[in-house]
């Protein structure tokens, strides 16, 4: 299979093409991520893109989203693969139901068990997970694996086996080698500090909140019916807000729930009193609101 | 190329990064595939596969405008600096100012500082950058061969500019052009000048890195350059900025700490055998008790005591131990702080419900009591008082953290109280933000209570209080 983007400034057309606007540096990323044939590390703060951005490359490039949500206690028996017993269980019994009523003899039961056990071992009774999924997949897929930094180191390990490899082995089956490296991106919202394995196989993003011309380019997009003083007047006061030393600054994606408001509101500018109301979309925590209600409204005091 | 690379990566080893042989490896495959000419591209291609961590990208870019950014053909380097191998010794009379700039060089001062007015009015960045340029040319004063370090230069050209009154300026001429902006407006209008003054200074920046590179060559310029990582960065010595990051490294950081003892709560070890739920669950295996469910175990949750010296020799410890224990105290469901000078008191009151941990910080240094006699630490007084007072409250739930120096003015050390403390508490452990090889020099007696606890930790830096968190349990 040939490489997937022409150029860098490919994958930022590509990208845009489906509303999502790449930064130089998120755009060369997921270029060298097909080049190298490497998953990528995303990290940055919550909101700014992350899982978007593996769901938008694979809009663009048609593929398959399979998405892993990772949490304290994910297994391999969640990630991988896991054997149906409740079917394996339904499958012995009914062979126990042709037994007794055919009253076969013993001697043939032996043989019997052979076959059952083969046939229980089989494709039939495999439920696969996202990560067997995404490997065993022949059409195009991207694998998202979100929130790595969730999980135990024990399954990180797991991990790093299957995305330096792209091949699993099930001990019943043997093993199971990609037919085409899924383009994969991990993001981490770094609760932990991942391997060093893991990072070293990574190509390594962070996002952080856009500039602001493209943060208001972002607005644009995905608002589409706003008002371009409007949309630039949001992401001004937007970035005012995240130069205050906030609990929780405004994401991106909270930028776009204001701008919709203020388009659902009807308005064409933002006064401060108005600016003031909706504050709670913006931020999440009452005392964030209340400070930047003040640092708002002292600029008012003026 | 190859080569450029291997200097290039050797810096950033140097600057302490850790990059490994595969990352290397990596970098060189990844350029293979950037075209050159495409400057922004290369910049993240590198680092994609040599920065691992966001702490350390903006190493990483110093260490990159040094090596590459330099020698793109709009940044052509002056005939009379580009002597080859740039170590750039020249004859004592050779210093006539560049030629770059041209029609600039005529502008009277006043001409100048009406042209960067203009530029930074219309956000001009053409005319920015080139003023900048300018700037350096006049104010900075930099002579080649001299040793002296980029922020000396920095400082002279920033100082001649008068960034402030420029912004006063722009202020006033803002509410003019507009005939009286609202209150919003007006700071909006002043974020906005702000950031294009901020680009301003990193172009002359950019512009005094250049000519040292031009001046010394790249690899003295790094190495004048070289900054601690933030997380090697001496709590102790930490400038305002680096104080500032590491503000912001600290909330992470009390997560990571909340989620480990969280962690190891939950999946320490399998409760007992869950018989009523296993047998529910059996029914849809036919009767089969085919997955055993077990309880959860409910261990005691941790108490935390911190008892910390906010006296004036480790001030900047202190501030910064004070930031930390607001951190956890809003991470983990009780956390009790003391503070103490020669005098004792529980400050958790002033963390309670306070959002603004400047504000909190500030209550504690104003309304808490901790002077007893004259403000020199007392770690003995401190103790006695903390047990007198506090003693019977501490049980084997309680984890008790001292930060502190242990100086302790030649005062007595009672130690007693630590040996007593251990024996009710779970565990005692002792942050010193001075060197180890500090320790039990002068007036210093760790060595006395580190025998009464479970450890001592040398924690300078976040690198060290990392790893303190990670061996805590």
């Amino acid at each position: 299979m040939g490489p997937r983007f022409e150029s860098v400034p490919a994958v930022r057309e590509g990208l845009a093409g489906v509303s999502y606007l790449a930064d130089e540096g998120i755009a060369g990323v997921v270029y060298l991520a097909d080049r190298l044939g490497k998953p990528v590390l995303v990290e940055g703060p919550a909101g700014v893109g992350k899982t978007e951005l593996a769901k938008s490359v694979a809009a663009m490039t048609g593929s398959r989203l399979i998405r892993l949500q990772c949490y304290e206690g994910l297994d391999e028996s969640k990630a991988l693969y896991e054997w149906n017993y409740k079917k394996q269980l339904l499958r012995i019994q009914a062979q126990r139901v042709v037994e007794s009523d055919g009253a076969e003899p013993a001697a043939a039961s032996s043989g019997s068990w052979s076959d059952l056990e083969e046939d229980i071992f089989s494709e039939d009774f495999l439920l696969t997970r996202p990560l067997l999924e995404a490997i065993r997949a022949t059409d195009p897929v991207v694998l998202l694996v979100d929130e790595v930094d969730r999980v135990e180191v024990e399954t990180e390990a797991l991990l790093l086996e299957v995305l330096s490899d792209y091949q699993v082995s099930i001990p019943e089956l043997g093993t199971v080698a990609a037919t085409q490296h899924p383009l994969v991106f991990l993001t981490s919202n770094n609760t932990r500090e991942l391997s060093e394995a893991l990072k070293r196989r990574c190509l390594y993003l962070h996002i952080d909140y856009p500039e602001l011309e493209r943060e208001k380019a972002i607005v644009m997009t995905r608002v589409p019916e706003i008002s371009d003083h409007l949309a630039d007047q949001i992401v001004r006061i937007v970035r005012s807000l995240r130069s205050l030393e906030l609990k929780k600054h405004p994401s991106v994606s909270e930028t776009l729930d204001w701008a919709r408001t203020l388009v659902l509101l009807g308005a064409d500018s933002i006064g401060a009193e108005q600016a003031r109301d909706t504050l709670h979309i913006l931020l999440k925590y009452r005392t964030d609101i209340e400070k930047a209600a003040k640092e708002l409204s002292v600029a008012e005091g003026a | 190329m190859l080569d450029l690379l291997a200097g290039f990566i050797s810096e950033l080893r140097a600057a302490g990064l850790p990059v490994s042989l595969t990352e290397n490896l990596d970098a060189t495959e990844a350029v293979r595939h950037i075209p050159l000419e495409d400057r922004e591209a290369f910049k993240y291609a590198l680092g994609a596969t040599l920065v691992k961590s966001n702490a350390h990208w903006k190493a990483f870019e110093t260490v990159f405008e040094v090596y590459f950014s330099l020698r793109g053909p709009q940044y052509d380097i002056q005939p009379e600096d580009g002597d080859g191998n740039g170590d750039g010794r020249r004859a004592p009379g050779d210093d006539r100012p560049p030629a770059r700039g041209g029609a600039m060089d005529a502008l009277s001062p006043e001409q100048m500082a009406e042209l960067l007015y203009r530029a930074l009015m219309d956000a001009d960045d053409a005319v920015l950058s080139a003023v900048a340029r300018q700037a350096v040319t006049r104010f900075s004063g930099m002579e080649p061969g001299r040793p002296v370090g980029g922020t000396y230069y920095l400082y002279r050209t920033l100082r001649k500019l008068d960034l402030d009154a420029v912004l006063a300026r722009l202020m006033e001429g803002a509410q003019e052009a507009s005939g009286g902006l609202t209150p919003l407006e007006e700071r909006l209008a002043k974020d906005e000048y702000e950031s294009r003054i901020d680009r301003l200074r990193k172009e002359v920046e950019a512009e005094i890195r250049r000519r040292l590179v031009a001046d010394r060559g790249a690899q003295a310029v790094a190495k004048t350059l070289r900054k601690p990582l933030p997380e090697d960065v001496d709590f102790m010595h930490a400038s305002r900025d680096e104080m500032m990051a590491l503000r912001r490294a600290i909330h992470p950081l009390t997560r990571k700490l909340a989620v480990r003892l969280a962690r190891k709560r939950r999946h320490g070890r399998k409760g007992p055998l869950d018989f009523r739920n296993t047998m529910r669950h059996s029914l849809s295996y036919g009767g089969v008790p085919a997955e055993p469910k077990f309880r959860y175990p409910r261990p005691a949750k941790p108490e935390i005591f911190v008892i910390a010296d906010i006296s004036g020799s480790v001030a900047a410890f202190a501030r910064f131990t004070l930031q930390l224990t607001h951190a956890i105290s809003s991470q983990f469901s009780r956390v009790r702080s003391f503070v103490f000078i020669d005098g004792i008191d529980e400050v958790t009151r002033f963390f309670e419900g306070a959002e603004d941990i400047t504000e909190a910080v500030h209550r504690v240094n104003t309304e808490a009591d901790v002077v007893w006699v004259d403000g020199h630490s007392d770690y003995g007084h401190a103790f006695e008082t903390f047990w007198e007072r506090w003693g019977r409250e501490v049980s084997p739930k309680t984890s008790v953290i001292l930060l502190g120096d242990a100086r302790n003015n030649y005062h007595a050390s009672q130690s007693w109280v630590l040996k007593e403390i251990r024996r009710r508490a779970r565990h005692v452990y002792w942050l010193d933000p001075e060197p180890r090889s500090y320790w039990d020099t002068g007036d210093s007696i760790l060595s006395e209570y580190a025998a009464h606890c479970d450890g001592t930790f040398e924690c300078r830096n976040l690198r060290q209080l990392e790893h303190f968190v990670e061996e805590l349990d």
